[in-house]
């Protein structure tokens, strides 16, 4: 693979990671949320095989189609399965993020300054390597900084799941990025952690809905009878 | 730039290919949109005939109009012609070429909506007031997003100007397939959607008073004023979807030769009728949005094309 294609590949790879995370942001549909995050979970997994067969770093190849695999295909699937069993209980008004605390608009806005909030916050890392692989951490930053922003401003439950992986896949694009490879125990490791982390909250929003009929978070905060 | 016998040419031939072509794109269009309904459409020349129709009836004026609603539709007429004249359309080499800076292009585009909404606003009634409104609104929306995302392209040339532009992208075609201009397209499809009232966010066949945007505020004119004000929004449309493809496919566009015109001028005729295409297809799948949602559509397209600029600076690897 010769240089400029690298160059291409890395950047078309983190362009789309970024798009997805925005658009997350944008929509309100929970399913195509969901589908939104398996496109970024892609993405990541092109990235980390683009930085693995630059390097000629069979592990990495290796931990690209796990993570792909992973965040692609079995997360997405999990999300899609407690949706479906929340979409029959409290019709397809449940469905939807009708009211987050930041409005669409607003949120769309907040993602941009994030964007450039993360570009000022990495510029000593990237000035540590000016790699092209480090000039893309910005992009990765973002992604954790939208991730928290879902993650505090969204109250279906189930989006706030996505705001969490959305965190998760931007850290580990950070830590691809700046280190050429991350060992593959703790890829493994961190990977299990979210896997185990989204079953245990599927079960909690199951649970929450059995108790209370709704996933919209912001009832659980006083205590009824 | 100096000015040259081809340029000259070429720029008369881009007047002359927008204004006769853009009846026929609008046309083309309808026709794709019948025949996706299961209709026999009127035919691609229809809206020449509308034209030609309406030149003939007499110009009416309502009561208490002044000069601002007789002299509007004048104005983008006129604006859309200049820019025809200096974007790159088919040739680079405009004589014109210092006025084919992006600022002077989107002032040009504002000055043509802001006249029509005056002349809205003139005729004092509830729909052309209510019209104005709206089609302001929407431009307030979609002028940054034109600016930023073509400013994202021009980050790497470190020229506004639209000709430096395409033949940047000309002579290094790899960039096109970059994270900034695949952020910047989607941000401009999107405005230009918006910008040339097509669905979701203005729906050009409506008269029902509660959703139309153009429609509301041209409705007081008639007979050859409401054909020039027809026209115009066609040309426009034609100029928005032609710099979008010149943005990011400029294959074609010819500089300073005379024997290339002619293929750049079919090349841009293709590429306008394939776009225009695309988007009759796609409006028979859509439904127009709520006015709500649109500054909600806009604002995302204005978020990707911050992010354009912003990945010009982020991703600047090579």
């Amino acid at each position: 693979m010769n240089d400029t294609l690298y160059v291409q590949l890395l950047d078309l790879a983190c362009g789309a990671f970024l798009l997805a995370g925005v658009l997350v942001l944008w929509r309100r549909d929970l399913a195509a949320i969901v589908r939104l995050f398996a496109v970024q979970g892609a993405a990541l997994g092109v990235l980390v095989a683009v930085l693995g067969v630059h390097d000629g770093d069979t592990e990495v190849i290796g931990l690209a189609v796990g993570i792909g695999l992973l965040r692609a295909v079995l997360l997405p699937w999990l999300l899609r399965r407690a949706l479906a069993a929340s979409g029959g209980a409290a019709g397809p008004a449940a469905n939807r993020e009708t009211a987050p605390l930041v409005n669409v608009a607003a949120s769309l806005v907040v993602a941009a300054l994030l964007a450039l909030l993360a570009y000022a916050v990495t510029r000593p890392v990237v000035a540590l390597d000016p790699s092209p692989a480090a000039h893309a951490v910005p992009v990765a930053l973002t992604v954790v900084l939208i991730g928290f922003f879902a993650l505090v401003t969204r109250r279906r439950a189930l989006s706030q799941v996505v705001g969490f992986l959305l965190v998760d896949n931007g850290i580990t694009a950070v830590a691809f990025l700046t280190t050429s490879g991350v060992p593959l125990i703790v890829e493994g490791g961190v990977s299990l952690d979210v896997l185990l982390a989204v079953l245990v909250l599927q079960l909690l929003t199951a649970r929450i809905r059995a108790a209370f009929g709704d996933t919209d978070l912001d009832g659980l905060r006083e205590l009824r009878d | 730039m100096s000015v040259t016998v081809a340029g000259s040419v070429g720029a008369a031939a881009q007047v002359v290919l927008v204004g006769a072509g853009a009846p026929l794109l609008v046309g083309l269009m309808r026709q794709v949109r019948a025949r996706l309904e299961g209709r026999a459409g009127a035919g691609v020349l229809q809206p020449w005939r509308d034209l030609r129709k309406l030149m003939r009836k007499q110009p009416i004026t309502p009561d208490g109009t002044g000069p601002v609603f007789r002299v509007a539709p004048l104005l983008p007429a006129a604006t859309a012609l200049v820019i025809a004249a200096v974007i790159p359309i088919a040739t680079t080499a405009s004589p014109l070429d210092g006025a084919a800076d992006l600022f002077a292009v989107t002032a040009l585009l504002a000055l043509g909506t802001v006249a029509l909404a005056l002349a809205g606003l003139d005729t004092g009634t509830a729909f052309g007031g209510m019209g104005a409104s709206r089609e302001t609104t929407v431009m307030a929306l979609v002028e940054p997003t034109i600016l930023v995302s073509v400013f994202a392209l021009s980050v790497r040339v470190g020229s506004t100007n639209l000709g430096a532009i395409v033949t940047s992208t000309l002579h290094e075609p790899q960039r096109v397939i970059s994270p900034v201009s695949l952020l910047a397209a989607i941000a401009l499809a999107v405005v230009t959607i918006a910008e040339t009232g097509r669905i979701p966010v203005d729906n050009p066949a409506t008269h029902l008073e509660l959703t139309m945007v153009h429609e509301a505020m041209v409705l007081e004119y008639s007979g050859p004023d409401l054909a020039l004000v027809e026209w115009a929004s066609a040309m426009r449309l034609t100029l928005l979807l032609g710099l979008v493809a010149n943005l990011f496919a400029p294959w074609g566009v010819t500089g300073a030769s005379m024997a290339m015109l002619p293929l750049a001028v079919a090349a841009y005729a293709a590429k306008v009728a394939v776009l225009g295409g695309v988007l009759a297809a796609g409006e028979v799948f859509m439904a127009k949005l709520r006015m709500f949602r649109v500054p909600e559509l806009l604002a995302g397209s204005f978020v990707l094309a911050l992010l354009a600029v912003a990945a010009s600076f982020f991703l600047v690897g090579t």
